[in-house]
Order: structure tokens, then C-alpha cells, then sequence
């Protein structure tokens, strides 16, 4: 980072102008508004202003059953809706003490993993239409086209997923899903290995995003970074490793790691990530086959609701849907706090339960909201077109960062 | 680096600050500990320099209208190599609902704190911006108080009970 030159009081040179850029700006892909003096093209200053969608999403979980809190959590990082909603099934699984077959656990695991990817191919894809070049983000794009054809045989939807029920999911794998998952497996590998060949070594892209926003580790832990911005300056932290939630400690994979945290390097970190979460879906669907293919929830009828075939025959099954549906079954009084490692960082789930069917107490922390704030102090004496790189490849979704 | 126990990190804890670290149980692994609001910055201090808890997860509050001190402020922190958690609370009331800020031991602290104040309205002294953050400027209210009603009370036809709430 060059240092903002220093004029005298009088100069007319040290006249700044002040930019409003967003909250709705083509670059800044979401509703951000950052108000910048500038000097030239460089930046002297910069104040962020955030809350443009936040919709209340804690106040409106207070009023809510668990299981309809799902569909609020599609809408925090709606480019990877599946991995928010495994998560808030785990952090409500963990406070009723519900333990999965293994099954569920691999078909979350793949989901998540297929989630992380379609996340990772948005921003790095972005971050190359930013820097000039459309084609990777067009190769790509397909890819995530056929992740979301992989959802909606399994919940029907693509975007606002609300995947699974507390418990496992709500119907098993299709044959269908399973064939595009192994498709996937297929046919992304070699349009990753070309997106790469396009990006990695090429001069122009080198030029534009090496030693651009670099950060230290120190600076990213005080913080509080989480996920590949995180690693991508050197630290080693990935919930997946560091707390295995939903059977992770199973699978063989690594974390990759950065040496400065620049734009480069979260790129970079992310692109390896995506061929971690390659290796993780492969060696989950090896699992798959020894497992008993027609388990997709676990056994827990007081809190797993009953399909309604068996709503209208069977007595047990009536008992526990209007149970589950009017609130009537008892939930431990305590607090649980659940992260898992979403595809921005460390996403974390503060439940407080006063015994009630809906919580008392819900928090999200997002790690788009804590990640962004080092935004306007880090683009201080940056060019302007850097600072709107750096707010790609930060990947803020502003769902998540407002909630 | 080994993964540092819970009771070896309370013995440290209990050993710096004596009384003053009330133990609240470990729900689900995760050492809970209440402290008072004066020794907020010399507990999360002593963790972050001492103890090696580097990594603050999360500052949010709790609103309780039935307790006597109202408002409980909760923050997550975590110690990356040792691999342990730690939530420390603190519980205020509802005329004094000042706390030291966290900012001068983490950056990070700035925007989560801004946020409990723009929901919880609890004021952090000592700290460099205390805007609100996600809602409007001009607004009066504190909405996550649970006096605070989720929709407009002149609705008629979204009344919770219809929904069996």
C-alpha cells in the first residue's frame, strides 16, 4: 500500500472529491454503499454503510417453530443456502440430542461440499469478470447450473433450498440426483482444470490481484476473519478440521493455506478448496454404497415429521404431526452453539431455549458481516479499482451480511 | 498444541480472578462462565494475551424481561491451536446498561458490538463509533427487547394465536 502524499494546507492539490459508490453499483454485486473520498484515483477514506435488506431475520425466529426457521436461514448466504440450512438442523439436532445414521451424515456432507463449490465458483468466476475476463465465469457458470439441477431432485428448489428437516431429510436420493452427482464428479473437474489454466499463471490477472489487500495473519485474527479469507493469510483455522461436525472426521481431505492473504492468494485458496470438496463428495459416495440405501432420517418420531401418508392411516403418526405442528413436545432449557464451516468462514448458530417450541433466544453470527468491516480501514490509500476487487474476492453476500 | 481441558481452564481462570468468575456449566463442551461488568476487559484481556484465545467468535446480548438484571451480554471466544471455546456472560440491568468496549483488544469487535447496540441498546463505553448499524438512524426503539412487538399491534388479521404461536 502506497501512503496518501501530503500537501500543504493551501495546495490546491490537496482538494479531495467524495465518491458514493452503491448501494446499488453493477461492481459491487449486492446492496453496499461505501462513501469514499478519493484523491485522484486513490482512496483516502472510506465509510461503509450496511443494513439495506436486513429483514430481522433473530426477532422473526423468536415467533417461529424450529422447523419453520429453515427457510429464514436459506436467505443468509443464498449462494450456498444448503450449508445454512444443515447447520441450523445440526445446532437444533445437537440441543435435542439427536444422533444421525451415518447415511444422512454422508448425504449432508455431499450436499455441503456441493454447496461450497457452487459458492466458490460464483466468486472466483466474478472476481475474473472484474479484472477483465468474462470466459472463466461463463465455463463455469454451467457447473453451478447442474449443482442446482442436483437440488431440485432432491428438495425441488435451487436457490432458497430449505434442504432436509431436523432429523435427516424429508425424502431419500433419487436415482436421478445420484447420476448427476456422479456427472458432476465427472464432467467439473475438467472445467475447473481449465478455469485454472486460464487464471493461475496469467500475467494480466497476476498483475491485477498480487500484494492488492494484502493482510496479515495478526490483522485478520483481531478481526475475527474466518474461512478461506482467513487461511488465505496463513492460518490454518477450518471448523470442518478443528470441530468435525457430521461425521468430517471420516473423510481424507486438506485445508489449503496462503502465505499473505492478497487477492491472489484467496483465489488461489479457494480454488483448492473446491478440489478438496471434489475429493470429500468422491470419497462420501464410495461410502454411500456400504450403507443401507433406504435410510434418510434418523429414528426420532417426536421431532421428525411423519409423511403425510402415514399421517392419515396410522394413529402414531397423527399423534406426532399435530405433537410437532401445535408445539407440544418439551425441548431441553439451555444454550447450544453450533458452527460449521460455511463457504465464507465460520457460521455460527446461538440458540437459547427457555423449553418452548420456538427459541428463546436465536443469533447468526455471519461471517459476511464480520468479515466486511475491515473493508473501508483496508482500502485506505488503495486504488479505486483494486478496492473493488477486494470486495469480490471478500465474497460479502449481503443477505448474510444484514440478515 | 493439545487440546486444553475445560476444568484446567477454569482452575486458570478461578486462579487469576478468584470469586469473580462464577462457573455456569458447560452445556454441550462449552465452558460458561458469568462474570461482572468491571472485570469484563481484564477477563477477555487475560484470555486473549494469557491463555491464548486469539479468535473472538461473537459478541450478541440476551434479553430476559422476567430478571431481575435484564440484559445479559454474551461473548464467544476461541482459542484456535488449544482448541476450546469459552462463553463469558455478563448480566446487566435495565437503567444502567453500560459496558467497557472490546475494541481495544480485538478490531473485530466493532461492528458486533454496534450491532447489540442498535438491537439491545446496550452502550459500550470506550467505544470509537457506537452507531447504530443495520436499522435507520433516526429510530427510537431497540427491537430485539422482547417488549418490542415482531409486526404493527393494529393488525387484526396475523394475530400469533391464529397460528397456534
Amino acid at each position: 500500500m502506497q501512503n496518501h502524499p501530503v500537501f500543504t494546507d493551501n495546495d490546491p492539490q490537496n482538494e479531495t472529491s467524495t465518491l458514493n459508490l452503491g448501494p446499488t453499483h453493477p461492481a459491487t454485486h449486492g446492496v453496499f454503499q461505501n462513501v469514499l473520498e478519493l484523491d485522484g484515483e486513490r482512496i483516502v477514506s472510506g465509510v461503509s454503510t450496511i443494513g439495506y435488506i436486513h429483514r430481522a431475520f433473530e426477532k422473526i425466529a423468536e415467533h417461529r417453530p424450529f422447523y419453520q426457521i429453515t427457510p429464514l436461514t436459506d436467505r443468509l448466504n443464498y449462494c450456498s443456502s444448503p450449508i445454512n440450512n444443515m447447520g441450523w438442523h445440526m445446532t437444533v439436532e445437537k440441543l435435542l440430542g439427536i444422533q444421525l445414521p451415518k447415511r444422512v451424515e454422508y448425504l449432508r456432507v455431499i450436499i455441503m461440499e456441493l454447496a461450497r463449490i457452487t459458492d466458490h465458483i460464483v466468486c472466483n468466476g466474478v472476481l475474473g469478470v472484474d479484472t477483465g475476463a468474462f470466459t472463466g465465469f461463463l465455463y463455469m457458470m454451467q457447473w453451478r447450473e447442474h449443482v442446482y439441477e442436483i437440488y431440485e431432485e432432491i428438495c425441488g428448489s435451487r436457490l432458497t433450498t430449505n434442504i432436509g428437516r431436523i432429523g435427516g431429510f424429508e425424502r431419500n436420493f433419487n436415482d436421478i440426483a445420484f447420476a448427476k452427482i456422479k456427472s458432476f464428479l465427472t464432467g467439473f473437474p475438467p472445467v475447473l482444470k481449465e478455469f485454472e489454466a486460464l487464471f493461475t499463471r496469467n500475467r494480466i490477472f497476476i498483475d491485477r490481484t498480487k500484494d492488492v489487500a494484502a493482510v496479515t495473519a495478526e490483522t485478520a485474527l483481531s478481526y475475527s476473519w474466518s474461512g478461506p479469507l482467513l487461511r488465505a493469510a496463513g492460518v490454518d483455522y477450518d471448523v470442518r478440521a478443528q470441530e468435525p461436525y457430521s461425521s468430517y472426521e471420516d473423510f481424507d481431505f486438506e485445508v489449503p493455506v496462503g502465505s499473505n492473504g492478497d487477492v491472489y492468494n484467496r483465489f488461489l485458496v479457494r480454488n483448492e478448496e473446491m478440489w478438496q470438496s471434489l475429493r470429500i463428495i468422491e470419497q462420501a459416495m464410495a461410502k454411500l454404497e456400504k450403507e443401507d440405501s433406504s435410510i434418510f432420517h434418523a429414528d426420532v418420531p417426536e421431532f421428525y415429521l411423519p409423511p403425510k401418508e402415514e399421517v392419515y392411516n396410522n394413529m402414531e403418526a397423527l399423534i406426532y404431526h399435530f405433537k410437532i405442528v401445535m408445539g407440544e413436545i418439551d425441548t431441553p432449557k439451555t444454550e447450544v452453539y453450533h458452527s460449521v464451516e460455511g463457504a465464507n468462514g465460520e457460521l455460527g448458530f446461538y440458540l437459547l431455549s427457555d423449553g418452548g417450541r420456538t427459541p428463546y433466544r436465536l443469533h447468526f453470527r455471519r461471517p459476511s458481516f464480520i468479515n466486511y468491516q475491515m473493508y473501508a480501514p483496508m482500502s485506505r490509500g488503495m486504488l479505486l479499482s483494486d478496492a473493488i476487487i477486494n470486495m469480490s474476492s471478500l465474497n460479502i453476500i449481503a443477505g448474510e451480511l444484514d440478515a | 498444541m493439545a487440546k486444553v481441558s475445560n476444568e484446567e481452564l477454569l482452575q486458570q481462570l478461578t486462579a487469576k480472578f478468584g470469586d469473580q468468575i462464577i462457573p455456569e456449566g458447560e452445556p454441550f463442551g462449552l465452558l460458561t462462565v458469568e462474570t461482572a461488568r468491571e472485570n469484563i476487559i481484564a477477563v477477555l484481556g487475560y484470555l486473549k494475551s494469557d491463555l491464548n484465545f486469539i479468535h473472538l467468535t461473537d459478541i450478541t446480548a440476551i434479553h430476559y424481561p422476567e430478571k431481575e438484571k435484564q440484559f445479559a451480554v454474551v461473548y464467544h471466544v476461541h482459542n484456535l491451536a488449544g482448541g476450546v471455546r469459552i462463553r463469558v456472560k455478563v448480566a446487566l440491568t435495565t437503567d444502567d446498561v453500560h459496558i467497557p468496549t472490546a475494541v481495544n483488544i480485538w478490531e473485530g469487535a466493532n461492528w458486533m458490538e454496534r450491532e447489540t447496540y442498535d438491537l439491545f441498546g446496550i452502550l459500550f463505553d470506550g467505544h470509537p463509533d457506537l452507531r447504530r448499524i443495520l436499522n435507520v438512524d433516526d429510530m427510537t426503539a431497540f427491537p430485539m427487547r422482547k417488549e418490542y412487538p415482531l409486526e404493527d399491534p393494529n393488525r387484526v388479521d396475523k394475530r400469533d394465536y391464529f397460528f397456534g404461536r
